[in-house]
C-alpha cells in the first residue's frame, strides 16, 4: 500500500478517534486523577490521597448500595433475557413473511428512539395511587385500599428497566437468530427432535453471542443508572449512580470520582467475563 | 415450523408478542390521551373534559421553566450530533476497510464508549472542564458527550454496511476512469444512502433524548431532557404530559421522515434498476 493511501486512511479515522480521545479517554483519566484529590466545602485541591477510597470502601452504605445495584442488574437481566428471547424467537421463527418481520421489528425498536424520561413519566397514570391499576383492582373488588408499592418502589424501578431496555436484548438476539441456518432446523426435525428440543439444543447455543451482547448492554446500563432509580423509587431506593450524583451535588467530586473508578472496574470486570463468550466483530 | 398449519406455540408466542407491544406503547398512549385533559383535570383518569389548555400552558415561559428554549437547544444539538455522526462514522467506516496500525485500538475505544456507563462520561467531562477552568456548555462539552454515545452506534452500523457492500461497484467505477473522490461521491454514497439516513436517525434521536450524558456537561442552559427531569420534581399538573406528547411527537416525526425516505430510496432504486445512460 502506498504511503499516500496510508495517510488518507488515518485522515478518515481521525475525527472519530479524536472524539474518543478528547471525550472518553481524557475524561476517564481525569476521573482517576481527581479520585486522589483532596476537597473542602468550596473547592477541590490537587493531592495524592487514598482517603476517598478508604472512606468509600469502609462505609457499610457503599456495600449496601453496590449490593442493591447488582441485585437490580441481575433481576433486570433475567427478566429482559426471558422476554427478549421470547419476542425475538417469535419474530425470527414464527413470522414467515419478511415484510411482516421488518414491520414487527420496527414496532419493537421505535420506542428506543424516544425519550426515556418521558417513558418513565408515562407510568404515573398507571401506577399512581389513583392510577389505572389501583382503580381497576378496587373496582374488581380484589383490594380495598390502593396498593402503595406500585409507584415509587423497587418494583417500579425494575418495571421501568424492563420497559426501557428489553429492546437491547431483542435486537442482538433477533440478529443472531436470523443467521441461524434454516436447514439445521430441518435436520433437527428429521432427526426426530421436538420443537422444544430444537430450541434448547440448536437455536439457544447458536444465539449465545446475541445473548452476550444484549446482556452486556443491560448490565452496564443498569449498573450505571441513576435517573430511573431516582424517578421510579421516588428517592426510596439507592443505586451507585445515585450515590455519585448525591456526592456531586454536595460538591464532593473527588468522592464521586473514587466511586466512579470502583464502578468502572466492576463493570469492566463483568463485561470482560461476558466478552469471553463472544467475538463482537464477527457479529456485524 | 416453516410450512403447514400454525401450531399452539404460534398463538401463544403471538399473544405474548402482542402483550409486549402493548406494554411498550400503552403508557405512552395513555399520557398522549391525558395531555388533552381539561383545565381542571389531574394527573390520572378520569378525563375532566378535553382541551389544549396544557399545551398552551407549556409555551408560557414563566409557568414551567424554559421549555421553548430547551427544545430549541436540543434540536440544534441533535442536528449537529447527527451531522458529525454521519460524516465521522462513514469516513471511519471507509478507513476500517483496510487494516491500519491502531485499528484495534480505535475499535476497542468505540466499544468502551458504548459500555462505560453514561454517568461516568458525563462526570468525567464535567470534572475535566472544571479542572481546566472552562465552563461546560451544551454546544461544547455536552456535544462531545453526546458524540461518545452516537459514534459507536454509527461505526458499528457502518461496519455491518460495508461488510455487505459489493466492492465490484467501486472497481467498475475505477475502471471507467473515476477518481477515488468521484467513486465515493457518485457510487458509494448513493448506494449507502439508506444506511446513512439510519445512522443520522441514531445520531439525532439519541442526542435529542440523552439525559445522563448531559447531566454534568450541559452547563447553565438545560437541554430538553434535563428540563423535563427538572419539571418532574416540581410540576404536578398534566402540563408534564403535554410536554411528553410534544417531545414524543418530535421523535416520531424524525423517525417517520427517516423511514419514509429510506423506503422511498429503496423503491426508486427498484424502479431504476439500471441507470445506464442517465448520468448527469
Amino acid at each position: 500500500m502506498s504511503r499516500v493511501k496510508h495517510w488518507i486512511t488515518y485522515l478518515q479515522v481521525a475525527p472519530l478517534a479524536l472524539v474518543f480521545l478528547l471525550f472518553l479517554v481524557v475524561p476517564i483519566a481525569t476521573i482517576v486523577v481527581v479520585s486522589f484529590f483532596d476537597y473542602n466545602t468550596t473547592q477541590i485541591i490537587p493531592a495524592f490521597l487514598l482517603q476517598n477510597y478508604e472512606e468509600l470502601l469502609l462505609s457499610p452504605v457503599t456495600w449496601r448500595t453496590y449490593q442493591q445495584t447488582i441485585q437490580f442488574a441481575v433481576i433486570t437481566w433475567a427478566l429482559t433475557l426471558v422476554i427478549g428471547f421470547t419476542v425475538a424467537y417469535f419474530m425470527a421463527f414464527h413470522v414467515r413473511s419478511p415484510t411482516v418481520q421488518t414491520v414487527l421489528f420496527l414496532l419493537c425498536t421505535i420506542p428506543f428512539w424516544t425519550s426515556n424520561v418521558i417513558r418513565m413519566i408515562s407510568w404515573i397514570p398507571f401506577l399512581g395511587r389513583n392510577g389505572l391499576a389501583n382503580t381497576t383492582l378496587i373496582n374488581m373488588g380484589l383490594i380495598q385500599q390502593p396498593l402503595e408499592f406500585l409507584l415509587y418502589s423497587d418494583f417500579a424501578v425494575v418495571l421501568a428497566y424492563v420497559h426501557l431496555y428489553t429492546l437491547f436484548m431483542v435486537v442482538p438476539i433477533f440478529n443472531s437468530m436470523m443467521r441461524v441456518d434454516r436447514s439445521l432446523l430441518e435436520a433437527a426435525r428429521d432427526a426426530g427432535a421436538s420443537g422444544w428440543q430444537t430450541l434448547v439444543n440448536v437455536i439457544l447455543p447458536l444465539c449465545k453471542p446475541g445473548i452476550a451482547i444484549g446482556s452486556i448492554f443491560i448490565v452496564t446500563i443498569v449498573m450505571g443508572d441513576f435517573v430511573t432509580v431516582r424517578m421510579m423509587s421516588g428517592g426510596l431506593s439507592a443505586s451507585v449512580g445515585l450515590m455519585m450524583a448525591n456526592a456531586m451535588s454536595l460538591l464532593q467530586s473527588p468522592a464521586a470520582a473514587a466511586n466512579a473508578v470502583v464502578l468502572l472496574l466492576l463493570v469492566l470486570f463483568i463485561v470482560a467475563a461476558m466478552m469471553r463468550m463472544v467475538d463482537i466483530r464477527k457479529e456485524l | 415450523m416453516q410450512h403447514g398449519k400454525r401450531g399452539p406455540a404460534f398463538w401463544f408466542l403471538g399473544a405474548f408478542f402482542c402483550l409486549f407491544v402493548l406494554f411498550l406503547y400503552g403508557p405512552t398512549l395513555t399520557i398522549l390521551i391525558l395531555s388533552f385533559q381539561g383545565p381542571s383535570g389531574g394527573l390520572t383518569f378520569p378525563m375532566n373534559g378535553v382541551s389544549v389548555h396544557w399545551f398552551k400552558n407549556l409555551f408560557e415561559k414563566q409557568m414551567v421553566g424554559d421549555f421553548a428554549g430547551s427544545l430549541q437547544r436540543s434540536m440544534i444539538l441533535g442536528a449537529a450530533t447527527m451531522l458529525v455522526t454521519v460524516v465521522a462514522s462513514f469516513s471511519a467506516g471507509l478507513a476500517f476497510r483496510t487494516r491500519f496500525r491502531g485499528s484495534a485500538i480505535v475499535f476497542y475505544l468505540a466499544i468502551a464508549s458504548l459500555i462505560v456507563p453514561s454517568i461516568l462520561i458525563s462526570l468525567g467531562i464535567g470534572l475535566l472542564f472544571r479542572v481546566l477552568g472552562w465552563d461546560p456548555t451544551w454546544y461544547t462539552s455536552a456535544f462531545g458527550a453526546h458524540l461518545t454515545w452516537t459514534l459507536p452506534f454509527g461505526l458499528l452500523i457502518m461496519f455491518a454496511v460495508f461488510n455487505r457492500f459489493d466492492r465490484r461497484y467501486e472497481e467498475a467505477s475505477r475502471d471507467l476512469g473515476a477518481t477515488s473522490w468521484q467513486t465515493i461521491r457518485h457510487v458509494v454514497i448513493p448506494i449507502l444512502l439508506p444506511s446513512l439516513i439510519g445512522v443520522g436517525l441514531f445520531g439525532f434521536t439519541l442526542s435529542y433524548d440523552e439525559f445522563a450524558r448531559s447531566l454534568y456537561t450541559a452547563g447553565t442552559f438545560n437541554t430538553l431532557p434535563l428540563e423535563i427531569y427538572g419539571m418532574t420534581t416540581n410540576v404536578t399538573t398534566p402540563v408534564l404530559y403535554a410536554l411528553g406528547t410534544v417531545t414524543t411527537g418530535v421523535s416520531f416525526a424524525v423517525i417517520a421522515i427517516a423511514l419514509v425516505s429510506v423506503t422511498w430510496l429503496r423503491r426508486r432504486r427498484a424502479r431504476h434498476g439500471s441507470d445506464a445512460g442517465k448520468a448527469a
